[in-house]
């Protein structure tokens, strides 16, 4: 019975085009993608909805319309008590948006951790992530570096492992801003607080939260925006094949 | 081969059966521990769902964060725009002498309680964050009596699970479980920084929860229903129900 079910497996295999197109991502790494990729899309939608309902940031416990402001954006806000120098009001979508952020923040919290478990045994984050794997030296991240800022094709090479930058990059997304922005939400929720006071407090008291989880916002965006042109600068259509198929094509014959 | 596929389905239906029934168990696991909050359902029940649940667990016993009288704000913010209304317009100008809570549901003396009445009962001072869904916040001393006192000087009964607390504000209204109810920092405020409850700020009464978002802390109490079930008070807005965030 188990001969059976290898050789079956094998001929599945051997009756795919294996001599162009070779496996490329596990299936737990494009499901915990995609399922990431959608959330982070709900949670900065919703995140820019909520935001606008007060456009400006404060460091330290307190802050409101009565008090002076870190900084402000300068865009109008949907609550007319906010004085953001323009003169209409956008409209109130903070019902959906809240319920959206917190749905999203629960998917995302459940996926990453089923990703950095399988990935530290399954031996992905070892094995793909970890930058010694690809000679982490300071030449291989300023070459790196400087390709990405010239947003310049990569190598073939780099279809079937990711380069310095990249390793760093996502172990910096998975490990530092994920995390960051969960502790700096968690430390704006009153009831978390009242458990774990420190969360607030280390960082300075409620609206340093709120400031930090905009900040790591917005790094998220920048990461989304180059991953995303990198993405199309390499082969658009082989990348997000191997992201959805787990397979992608080789120019060269034995990659 | 269609050995392979019996045996995969039968794991498979085996497997599905299995998740079913736990789900099934969890569920009701977690009603009979008071788990699942009034709006658990559609699109977004699951994520209110989780953040209730996962917050009953593990603010059993928490207290909001109390501060130092040296981080009171000195510009405690208000968004009350103006409202007209008759009935609150005549008792402000006599000074609330006339101001009242009725108190029913399932209780064993339903009430008509006075301000009067209320400012005598043993208040307390707590000096926390009222925190928006908006993101604005200010600290400010309050001063009420626990919301426990008045539950227990009327007598909920034991199948009591909300309290439904109305504003004076036509169709303003909102509730909390017991577990919130009871918290000792759920407070009837009538006071603030050291002075009578602006009305600004939802004086003469109004309910504070410390350990929610501002929008469950609402002005001018003039009522509370104790009951077991929030079928036939529909929330207020599309916020979420349990605002514990």
């Amino acid at each position: 019975m188990q001969k059976h079910m290898a050789d079956s497996t094998w001929s599945l295999v051997d009756a795919a085009p294996a001599a162009t197109v070779a496996p490329r991502h596990s299936a737990l790494v494009r499901i915990t993608h995609w399922i990431t990729a959608l959330c982070l899309l709900a949670l900065l939608l919703s995140g820019i909805e909520i935001v606008i309902s007060h456009p400006r940031f404060y460091w330290g416990e307190t802050g409101n319309p009565m008090t002076p402001s870190l900084f402000d954006l300068p865009i109008p806000a949907s609550r007319p008590w906010v004085n953001t120098g323009y003169a209409f009001v956008l409209p109130d979508q903070n019902g959906w948006s809240r319920n959206l952020h917190f749905e999203a923040a629960w998917a995302v919290i459940f996926t990453g951790l089923a990703y950095v478990i399988s990935g530290l045994f399954g031996g992905h984050l070892r094995k793909n992530l970890v930058p010694a794997g690809a000679g982490l030296t300071r030449r291989a991240l300023s070459k790196d570096i400087a390709n990405h800022l010239r947003f310049r094709r990569p190598d073939a090479a780099e279809a079937w492992s990711y380069n310095v930058l990249q390793r760093v990059t996502y172990l910096l997304v998975i490990f530092v801003l994920f995390p960051l922005a969960i502790w700096t939400g968690l430390a704006m929720s009153p009831a978390i607080v009242s458990v774990f006071p420190f969360l607030a407090t280390v960082l300075g008291g409620l609206q340093s939260a709120r400031t930090i989880h905009f900040f790591v916002s917005v790094l998220l965006v920048l990461f989304l925006l180059i991953h995303v042109i990198m993405v199309c600068r390499a082969g658009f259509s082989n990348r997000m094949r191997a992201m959805i198929t787990g397979r992608a094509a080789s120019r060269n014959e034995n990659p | 081969m269609s050995n392979l596929s019996r045996r995969k389905l039968i794991t498979t239906g085996l497997a599905a059966t299995a998740g079913a029934s736990g789900l099934a168990v969890a569920a009701r696991l977690a009603d009979r521990y008071g788990l699942i909050p009034p709006d658990h359902g559609g699109v977004y029940g699951a994520g209110t769902t989780l953040t209730y649940a996962s917050h009953r667990l593990l603010t059993r016993h928490s207290l909001a964060r109390e501060f130092a009288p040296s981080q009171i704000s000195k510009a405690p913010f208000a968004k009350l725009r103006p409202f007209k209304n008759e009935a609150f317009s005549r008792m402000r100008d006599s000074g609330f002498v006339d101001w009242r809570v009725e108190v029913d549901g399932m209780v064993a003396r339903p009430s008509s309680i006075s301000l009067a009445e209320l400012r005598s009962f043993p208040a307390r001072s707590q000096i926390t964050q009222l925190a928006c869904e908006e993101g604005w916040s200010f600290i400010a001393e309050w001063t009420g009596v626990p919301l426990s006192h008045v539950l227990s000087a009327v007598g909920t009964v034991p199948e009591a699970r909300y309290v439904v607390y109305y504003s004076i504000q036509p169709n303003w209204w909102h509730s909390i479980d017991m577990a919130d109810a009871l918290h000792p920092q759920t407070l009837l405020v009538h006071g603030m920084n050291g002075a009578e409850l602006p009305i600004g700020h939802g004086g003469p009464l109004r309910l504070r929860i410390p350990r929610q978002l501002g929008y469950k802390s609402v002005k001018f109490i003039t009522r509370l229903t104790i009951t077991d079930s929030l079928e036939r008070f529909k929330k207020g807005g599309n916020y979420s129900w349990y605002a514990g965030i």
